[in-house]
């Protein structure tokens, strides 16, 4: 039988919203408040859904203890209590919880095979949510 | 289609262990898990269902219906149970939030009128949940 799991986790971080392609005008009209040059923060919550058969033997589609190691190893250590600006991961983008989003999938697809990702949900704020599924 | 979801919430123990593991494979792979004392969850099931409405009801489903089929066929059988001792899909299966889901589906499949059952939803935490589609 297949079935998915979901699991969240919590992380903050601070961002700023700003594009060197754009003129001051510009990136103030594109991002808003967003573009305060000081940055400002979110308690980002990750709900990462994996899918697969339920083992007979251990009644998981993936141990739980696996997937929660890999990701406080590989996305909670590298983001956590970060700006995201000053992180290499960002040096060529603007990091919007889009292209946020789109990262830590791709961190998992490659990094933790033992299940099949099905999508990556990132919650900025209550208000917004951003999923990709690759 | 439209879908429909309605919650319920139920508070159970269980423990995860499999007889054909030695002690130390039961504890590698469940870890705390593995207390034979058990321990409990408030779990959080969602039950969605989906079809067409009814012109003259303006439902997809009769709300009152899927209550009383949740309640009589889940909620009575779970709730403010050890689901290892007192629930017969659990005595020879392990209690994981998946078989917790596919248990309920296949409780609940066959037992709507009007809709069909598209989803169950069971959040074992806040931070953890299974979905299961009826598939195979």
């Amino acid at each position: 039988m297949k079935a998915h799991l979901s699991r969240r986790y919590l992380f903050s971080a601070s961002h700023r919203l700003h594009s060197e392609a754009m003129s001051p005008q510009e990136n103030l009209a594109t991002y808003g408040k967003c573009n305060n040059p000081y940055g400002h923060g979110h308690n980002y919550i990750v709900e990462l859904t994996v899918s697969g058969q339920v083992d007979e033997r251990t009644g998981m589609v993936c141990n739980l203890a696996d997937l929660d190691s890999f990701i406080e190893r590989e996305v909670l250590a590298r983001f956590d209590h970060e700006n995201l600006n000053t992180l290499q991961e960002f040096a060529q983008e603007v990091p919007t919880t889009e292209n946020l989003c789109i990262q830590i999938y791709e961190i998992v697809h490659r990094g933790f095979p033992r299940a099949h990702l099905e999508r990556v949900r990132l919650e900025e704020t209550m208000m917004n949510s951003f999923e990709y599924t690759g | 289609m439209v879908y429909l979801t309605r919650k319920a919430e139920f508070s159970a123990s269980h423990y995860y262990h499999n007889p054909d593991f030695t002690p130390e494979e039961n504890l590698r792979i469940f870890g705390k898990c593995n207390n034979p004392n058990g321990h409990g969850h408030n779990y959080t099931l969602e039950v969605t269902v989906k079809g067409e409405v009814d012109p003259r009801s303006g439902f997809v489903v009769d709300l009152k219906q899927l209550k009383e089929v949740m309640h009589r066929d889940v909620l009575e059988a779970m709730d403010h149970r050890f689901l290892n001792k007192e629930v017969p899909e659990f005595i020879h299966r392990i209690p994981t939030t998946e078989n917790i889901a596919i248990a309920i589906w296949q409780r609940l499949v066959s037992k709507l009128e009007t809709a069909k059952l598209h989803r169950i939803r069971v959040y074992e935490t806040p931070d953890l949940f299974v979905d299961f589609y009826g598939e195979p």
